[in-house]
């Protein structure tokens, strides 16, 4: 289309361009500090010399945090979060949203069966309960206590249900026809048919899973069995010294405390940083195929 | 064969079955602990029924709290703002894409500022902490480039709840645009060409063509916001808030937090819980029903 631009037309689009390139700015500019200093000498961070370029580069906070045990224990517990979490919610969310994809009058207790699921959307017995009841069931201290208490993620049930409706019902009819029953329905034609959708679902599981923290810090009584961003919560928010080894002591008189944060801060952005890009299409289907419906 | 599995539906309750039993465990199981709310619960004693009942004590305690009436208010106060500023934004943004013509840049912008929302509040609680140190932060640097002497975000009771509500704005505003983007992409070009016809300019059509059709979307997203009143975000005020700031930081979520798994008042801890879960859920259900009223929403 071509317009014809008018003076006030173009004061407003280049304000336009402007304010958009300042909010883009302020999003990415606290991170790239952020890694600035995890890459300058202490000296320079303590002073207050790094601005959004490293002053005197150097990768000794990388050197110090890698070689931190704890450190790379906790991103093991988090990778291991990571694969059985995500296993158990991708089978679980499958299961259960093609029930209660049915219509009523192909299966009447589907009704009940969703009210039973949803409800827990709407009401929860608070953290005290659920801290109870993780006690009592035997799983506390243990990867098991990361993965069951959110094991049926009820938001993307809702999400993948709406888009299994969504599919033409003459494939599901002639698959029956065929003789198939809701195994073979379910596993031959209706998750070929929502890979977009449960690709979608697969990374909202794996980021859900990679940046909780809360679970592990109460469940977990050991920081050695912390998932990453526990650990990250105890060192970066918290300063908790406990969890600093004399030996550590002893190099963080080398590396300042700031650099060292912001390596350990940068480090656990980093796999959502090299993914994301990639991701940002899925993300977007994935909102839009939750909010559109008939 | 017996009759149950004769009947074509057991394949489905198969499927259900795991599932539900987690579910059952995991989200019912603690709401039969609700119960300790009026207990004197002692976890030692083994079980969630074998304390003493003490009615309604936990509940006449938390109200004689001096903290209760201040951890209330914060809450309330930190969500509304953030509800208020955190709805105004993404629909101005939308807006303003919606005005680009590069497609490049429009998905540069995009890219960008949908990134905070996938990071957890503990990255960016650490950057915060670290560009909003008063000593060698970023931020405090800049002001004083001016002549403003160094502000203590985090650690200023008259600092901190706009530091909440503008770094969650922040880290969401981009994110909640793509409901709108994707509201305004359906929109009938012709509207446009038709107001284009009868003289209308960009403003014109913004106001009578663009607004509208977001309408829908914009009332919905603002009724399903409502069921946040209490939700002023636990995760981010716990990595940010310290108790120099508990006047006007502390939130229903943080002090039962404290009172329960620190104190070790699992009742008192439980009741206050409880009264969040009630109030919430009587917002979540009227938000949901003027949803499915007006904007004809349903969740399932």
């Amino acid at each position: 289309m071509v317009e014809r631009y008018t003076l006030g037309r173009k004061i407003f689009v280049g304000a336009n361009y402007t304010a958009l390139t300042v909010l883009s700015l302020l999003c990415l500019v606290p991170l790239i500090h952020v890694l600035a200093v995890s890459f300058s000498s202490s000296e320079a961070a303590t002073a207050g010399l790094v601005k959004l370029w490293p002053v005197d580069f150097t990768l000794s906070s990388y050197e110090f945090v890698l070689a931190k045990p704890a450190f790379l224990k906790s991103i093991g517990v988090t990778l291991v979060r990571v694969a059985i979490g995500l296993t158990v919610n991708m089978v679980l969310t499958v299961l259960v949203a093609y029930p209660l994809s049915k219509e009523p009058g192909k299966f009447p207790y589907r009704t009940a069966y969703v009210w039973v699921f949803v409800l827990t959307i709407l009401f929860s017995g608070g953290l005290i309960p659920q801290y109870m009841i993780v006690k009592y069931t035997g799983i506390m201290d243990s990867i098991w206590a990361l993965v069951l208490p959110g094991a049926v993620p009820v938001f993307n049930v809702v999400l993948l249900l709406n888009f299994f409706r969504g599919l033409p019902r003459e494939l599901e009819e002639a698959a029956f026809i065929d003789g198939a029953g809701h195994w073979r329905t379910l596993w031959r034609i209706m998750v070929p048919l929502s890979l977009p959708a449960l690709a979608t679902l697969t990374l909202f599981a794996t980021v859900g899973h990679w940046n909780s923290w809360f679970d592990g810090l109460i469940f977990m009584n050991s920081p050695d069995h912390y998932p990453l961003q526990s650990y990250l919560q105890t060192v970066v928010i918290n300063r908790d010294l406990s969890l600093v080894s004399s030996a550590d002591m002893k190099s963080l008189a080398e590396v300042s405390d700031r650099t060292a944060k912001a390596a350990q801060i940068f480090l656990g952005a980093l796999p959502i940083l090299l993914v994301y890009p990639f991701l940002q299409r899925f993300f977007m289907k994935g909102i839009v195929l939750g909010s559109v419906k008939e | 064969m017996p009759r149950v599995l004769r009947s074509p539906y057991w394949p489905l309750h198969l499927m259900l079955l795991p599932g539900l039993i987690l579910v059952l465990i995991y989200s019912y199981g603690p709401m039969v602990g609700i119960v300790i709310a009026f207990q004197k619960f002692m976890p030692a004693k083994g079980g969630l029924f074998a304390s003493d009942w003490t009615g309604l004590a936990n509940f006449r305690y938390v109200l004689d709290l001096p903290d209760s009436i201040r951890v209330l208010k914060n809450t309330v106060v930190i969500a509304a703002f953030k509800i208020i500023v955190g709805f105004v934004v993404p629909i101005v943004v939308s807006l303003l894409l919606n005005e680009v013509r590069k497609e490049l840049f429009k998905r540069s912008v995009q890219t960008l500022i949908y990134l905070p929302h996938f990071l957890s509040w503990i990255i960016l609680g650490g950057i915060l902490i670290d560009v909003l140190s008063p000593s060698s932060g970023i931020v405090n640097q800049f002001l004083g480039w001016f002549g403003i002497d160094s502000i203590y975000f985090l650690g200023d009771n008259s600092w901190f709840r706009p530091v909440l509500v503008i770094s969650d704005v922040w880290k969401e505003f981009g994110f909640n645009t793509i409901v709108y983007l994707a509201a305004l992409t359906s929109i009938n070009p012709s509207l446009y060409e038709a107001a284009i016809v009868d003289g209308a300019g960009r403003w014109k059509q913004t106001l009578h063509v663009t607004l509208p059709g977001m309408m829908p979307i914009i009332v919905l997203t603002m009724t399903l916001a409502m069921g946040n009143v209490l939700n002023a975000g636990f995760d981010q005020v716990f990595n940010l808030y310290s108790p120099q700031v508990y006047e006007t930081g502390d939130i229903i979520d943080t002090f039962v937090y404290r009172i329960g798994l620190v104190d070790a008042q699992y009742g008192v801890a439980t009741a206050v819980g409880l009264f969040k879960s009630v109030v919430s859920l009587a917002f979540i259900s009227a938000s949901y029903y003027l949803a499915y009223r007006f904007a004809n929403y349903r969740i399932f």
